[in-house]
């Protein structure tokens, strides 16, 4: 294919953006004093910009591309990822969850694991964490390489490096607080780069009824063809969907993932951490009207011999993360195709900065402050967690040529998610809710969840099982066996907890208070007005899901 | 905090100036190509000169970002 050319007025926007992201990174080092600077962005947060970090992490280029890539493969189902799939859970952090994990005044998940089970669920957990964290890292900044190279004819090595020295001089410098000012800034480059291709998209099919003609009549429905699963693209039912993405991996990652809940840590008291994740799920619920709506128009032009647009193919295989970037080269001119390279790019880069950020806190407080070296000083951690982000990108860097010479590794970041943060969901939840529920219990339970996940995974893949024992049904699509296999995991961490508790040792209701539910401490909110309480927002927030919902159908 | 430590610009400082540079050289270019000649093959809707609209909505916003940026710094 010919790649998207640049023009200089493009390659002036590129390097803007390159340019601002290292003078953020040395004008906020003179802010970032202690460890808890570096790991927390010194907890002083408004919950707009802890907040809008939140959302941003989480709103890498992987997922605007293979999303928008997705929804042209299995149609308007996409949008259950930003909706069902994300805020419920993200309410539920809000509302039930982050008064303990706040008011505990932990660092990091593994933390909250500690206390309320043992170090070595934490230790479990961290390392666990630490790994996925990698892999991730690595394969953004692989995909980062690829996108540059298949669209733009960037060099892949050069590509990738340059984006990995510029992640590891701005988060070393100043750690979370940096990531954060680039999560917010890529927030704005990825909507205004971005959200002009769908408006001319719109403009140029004539209406928003017209795309929804031009697509297959499944693609075009939410809810209402989910009873059987051979009438929508997802090939799924709407159990599956609740389920599997509702519950387990949406409440999985949107309440356990470090990656996402640190971000909540640096609000700067209680009542902002918790509105953190209920502001977000505002912009979350916005994401579709840039990520779906380009992934439909990119379907309905393919379908019209009219409209000379297609997509990559590789092989005869058709490339559906093509579609975001062959939409940039249709509509956008010079400049606005830089703007909406930088989107991508600072799309991937935000997402490595703050893998990378979760990875230093991790790897410093709940692997070598808990297992290496439980004496070290603040100053001395404060240096760790700056090594920690040079060898950490050092290792994604590594993990993104393992994931070069494996072609088919980006299919695997859902399963990635289904083997360590399913289970995981499943510890929290107990333990947060259930005072009985033992560290022995916690412990065996995670590890028999993430090794049935992992089993079941190479069960599949090596067809020692059939995936029709997972997902109940004849047929399915490698996103219905995530689902599902992220359900099962869930369950049988869940049972595995509940069996073990029952026969070993618990902790005492004094060890335990301010750690699960109903031996909490009073909440500091007790006396703020009820239009300014977390609980209202969230209201506010589960009635616009519930509209959604309706008007899509 | 001691009275003199420097005191951070929030976030919305640079997100303001990010976006008005970015918005300026987009705007810019537009109109040179418009005026003078085009910088790149057309697009398709190119006749809705999308670069120059999008470039001054981005010079609008970033130019209330900074002013909030600047609002809350002096608070």
């Amino acid at each position: 294919m010919q790649a998207i050319g640049l023009t200089v007025v493009d390659w002036v926007i590129i390097l803007i953006y390159f340019a601002f992201v290292l003078g953020i990174g040395i004008y906020l080092k003179r802010f970032t004093r202690s460890e808890e600077d570096f790991f927390l962005a010194g907890r002083k947060n408004s919950s707009w910009v802890a907040g809008l970090a939140f959302v941003s992490a989480n709103l890498g280029a992987l997922e605007l591309m293979g999303m928008a890539g997705n929804t042209f493969k299995y149609g308007m189902y996409v949008a259950h990822f930003y909706w069902i799939g994300a805020i419920p859970a993200m309410l539920f952090l809000g509302i039930y969850m982050m008064p303990f994990y706040y008011s505990s005044r932990i660092k990091s998940i593994p933390g909250y694991l500690k206390l309320r089970f043992d170090e070595k669920t934490r230790v479990l957990n961290g390392f666990s964490f630490a790994a996925m964290t990698l892999l991730v890292s690595g394969i953004n900044l692989y995909a980062m390489a690829l996108v540059l190279h298949t669209f733009v004819g960037w060099n892949w090595d050069v590509s990738m490096w340059a984006s990995a020295l510029t992640v590891a001089v701005y988060v070393t410098l100043s750690g979370l607080l940096s990531a954060i000012f680039t999560e917010i800034i890529q927030f704005f480059l990825i909507w205004f780069g971005l959200f002009l291709v769908s408006v001319l998209g719109l403009v140029e099919i004539g209406s928003w009824d017209e795309i929804l003609r031009r697509v297959p009549e499944g693609f075009a429905k939410l809810w209402s063809n989910s009873a059987n699963p051979a009438h929508n693209g997802m090939l799924i039912t709407w159990a599956g969907i609740v389920l599997g993405l509702g519950f387990v991996l949406s409440f999985g990652y949107w309440t356990t993932d470090f990656l996402v809940v640190q971000r909540a840590f640096s609000a700067r008291n209680l009542r902002s951490a918790r509105m953190t994740p209920i502001l977000a799920s505002f912009f979350k619920m916005a994401v579709p009207f840039l990520v779906i709506l380009s992934g439909l128009i990119a379907l309905a032009l393919t379908r019209d011999p009219h409209s000379g647009f297609h997509l990559i193919s590789d092989a005869g295989k058709v490339n559906y993360d093509s579609a975001l970037p062959m939409l940039i080269g249709r509509y956008l001119p010079p400049g606005l195709v830089g703007l909406g390279i930088t989107a991508l790019l600072a799309g991937f880069m935000a997402g490595q900065a703050g893998n990378i950020s979760a990875f230093n806190t991790v790897w410093t407080y709940d692997i070598y402050h808990s297992v290496i070296n439980r004496k070290a000083s603040p100053q001395h951690l404060l240096r760790m967690g700056r090594a920690a982000t040079v060898v950490g990108i050092l290792l994604s860097v590594g993990t993104a040529y393992w994931a070069k010479s494996m072609p088919t590794i980006m299919d695997y970041m859902q399963t990635i998610f289904s083997w360590v943060n399913a289970p995981l969901f499943a510890t929290m939840l107990l333990g947060m809710f259930i005072k009985w529920i033992t560290p022995d219990g916690a412990f065996w339970g995670l590890i028999a969840g993430m090794g049935s996940s992992i089993t079941m995974y190479l069960g599949v893949k090596f067809n020692w099982i059939s995936a029709r024992l997972i997902v109940l049904s004849g047929i399915s699509s490698d996103m219905a066996v995530n689902f599902w296999r992220a359900w099962w995991a869930w369950l049988i961490c869940a049972l595995v907890t509940i069996l073990i508790s029952r026969f070993t040792k618990r902790k005492t209701d004094e060890e335990l208070t301010g750690l699960v539910k109903g031996l909490k401490r009073k909440p500091a909110e007790a006396g703020i007005s009820w239009y300014r309480r977390p609980v209202f927002y969230a209201v506010l927030s589960l009635i616009v899901l519930i509209l959604l919902n309706i008007y899509f159908w | 905090m001691a009275p003199d430590a420097p005191k951070m610009k929030p976030i919305w400082f640079f997100v303001g100036l990010i976006l008005l540079t970015m918005g300026l050289v987009i705007l810019l270019a537009g109109l040179y190509g418009l005026w003078v000649r085009p910088l790149g093959p057309p697009k398709v809707l190119a006749s809705l000169h999308p670069e120059i609209w999008w470039g001054g909505f981005m010079v609008l916003a970033g130019t209330v970002f900074i002013l909030i940026g600047r609002k809350s710094s002096a608070e």
